[in-house]
């Protein structure tokens, strides 16, 4: 049973029930959190890759923007707890993404420019619940939001939504990345409010 | 990036407020007594629950203020449109409760084995986790050379200014006032850029992720953007840079 806090008392409007996940406020901005500095890769030098199946896969920044993409409209949630509605992407599926490798792996683990890792099953990947995204709110996705490309997988915790991704490695057996390292949890579901390892 | 282990399960525990102090019209320092805290390492935040009355709850993380060791508190600045920091600000008084659960974060966080020497940079508030560092560093008798820069709108409101007046050795304290400066001031007046680093920062070392100074940065996303890419450019390497950013209602 929590204490009550005397004297605290609601100051913001409520969310439409059911859009926001619990413990989680609606805001208008778009914060950025990250561990270091920006990495900002020319694209020329940019490639994304896929390492761990029958045969790796690679393409540059040229070949990735050929592949067939998607606009979506989402919202996003935060573990520092703010979430943002109706954020517009545009990016490439990951189905078709990883329907160019043939794997029998269950997890991957996502990489960055930068040295950020963050940790995924597979199936949460596929069905049209993912992409490569380079495109926000009708431009180019800016490089402190992750540009040139980010991973976007909107019904997680937004850590899972790797800035400045480079590639997957499939792996059999689930490995934390970074902040899952320091304690955050493995799969990060906001709907279940899972923040932290044990949550 | 190796980390540290992972954690046990994260616990809400029941927070007392003990004594409070105004460091600036918009900044309050609360100590908090809590029972069976697990003990942090100096550049950790903890997650701070409110409830109402009426069973509403609201959650903010808030970086801890405190050296490992000493009592826990924590620093918080008024966000006129936010809901928990007036709450926190204004109303907690000492006896009031509320819940806590951290530690929080293991990577913006500095021991004496990292070394240095370091480069502290701060953007308003964004001291906070700074502030424990340096206290953590002058509890456990590091000589560790340091240099903090802070960026303040004015002189009123630079947190902790009766601490960093009179830093210990070893420690210099470089101040810049971005909005407005005392009469006589001989101080930067401007915001932190690439040529007041230049003059400040420790130069870079060796590019090696393992050598040469360290710098945390901590303050509102733009100062943090930029002050993080302007130690890039001169010759900092980005793993030597770590960073703590304030999304604009982050806190």
């Amino acid at each position: 049973m929590s204490p009550i806090s005397r004297g605290f008392r609601r100051r913001r409007e409520e969310a439409p029930a059911g859009r926001v996940p619990p413990g989680q406020y609606v805001t208008a901005d778009f914060p950025v959190l990250s561990a270091g500095p920006t990495p900002r890769t020319p694209l020329t030098e940019w490639s994304f890759s896929i390492a761990g199946g029958r045969e790796p896969k690679m393409w540059t920044w040229e070949q990735f923007r050929m592949l067939p993409t998607e606009t979506l409209t989402t919202d996003i949630h935060c573990v520092t707890r703010w979430s943002k509605l109706d954020t517009v992407w545009e990016g490439v599926s990951l189905d078709v993404l990883l329907g160019a490798v043939d794997y029998s792996a269950r997890y991957v683990l996502a990489f960055s420019d930068g040295g950020y890792t963050t940790n995924l099953p597979v199936a949460d990947l596929l069905g049209g619940k993912a992409w490569v995204a380079f495109g926000f709110g009708g431009a180019p996705l800016g490089a402190e939001h992750g540009g040139p490309a980010r991973l976007l997988v909107p019904h997680l915790y937004f850590w899972k939504s790797a800035k400045w991704v480079r590639g997957l490695r499939l792996r059999d057996t689930d490995e934390p990345g970074f902040w899952e390292n320091y304690g955050y949890h493995m799969y990060g579901d906001p709907w279940r409010e899972q923040r932290y390892a044990g949550d | 990036m190796a980390g540290t282990a992972v954690r046990g399960r994260l616990t809400w525990a029941t927070a007392t407020v003990g004594a409070v102090s105004d460091e600036t019209a918009q900044v309050r320092t609360l100590r908090l007594e809590v029972p069976d805290w697990p003990g942090h390492q100096a550049g950790q935040h903890l997650d701070v629950r409110l409830t109402a009355d009426d069973g509403y709850q609201a959650e903010r993380a808030y970086s801890i203020a405190a050296a490992p060791g000493e009592p826990l508190a924590i620093t918080v600045e008024r966000l006129d449109d936010g809901e928990v920091s007036p709450y926190l600000t204004q109303d907690a008084r000492p006896g009031d409760e509320f819940e806590v659960r951290g530690p929080v974060g293991g990577y913006f966080v500095w021991e004496p084995a990292f070394g240095g020497p370091l480069l502290l940079a701060a953007g308003g508030s964004g001291v906070v986790p700074l502030r424990a560092i340096l206290r953590h560093r002058a509890r456990t008798g590091s000589a560790v050379p340091v240099r903090l820069l802070y960026s303040s709108r004015s002189w009123q409101d630079v947190i902790y200014s009766s601490e960093l007046d009179f830093p210990p050795e070893g420690v210099q304290v470089i101040h810049t006032l971005t909005r407005s400066q005392p009469p006589a001031w001989t101080g930067y007046a401007r915001r932190v850029d690439r040529e007041m680093l230049a003059e400040v920062a420790w130069p870079a070392g060796a590019p090696s992720p393992s050598a040469g100074p360290l710098a945390y940065v901590c303050g509102p996303t733009s100062f943090v953007e930029s002050v993080a890419a302007s130690l890039v450019a001169l010759g900092y390497p980005a793993e030597r840079v770590k960073t703590e950013r304030f999304g604009a209602t982050g806190q």
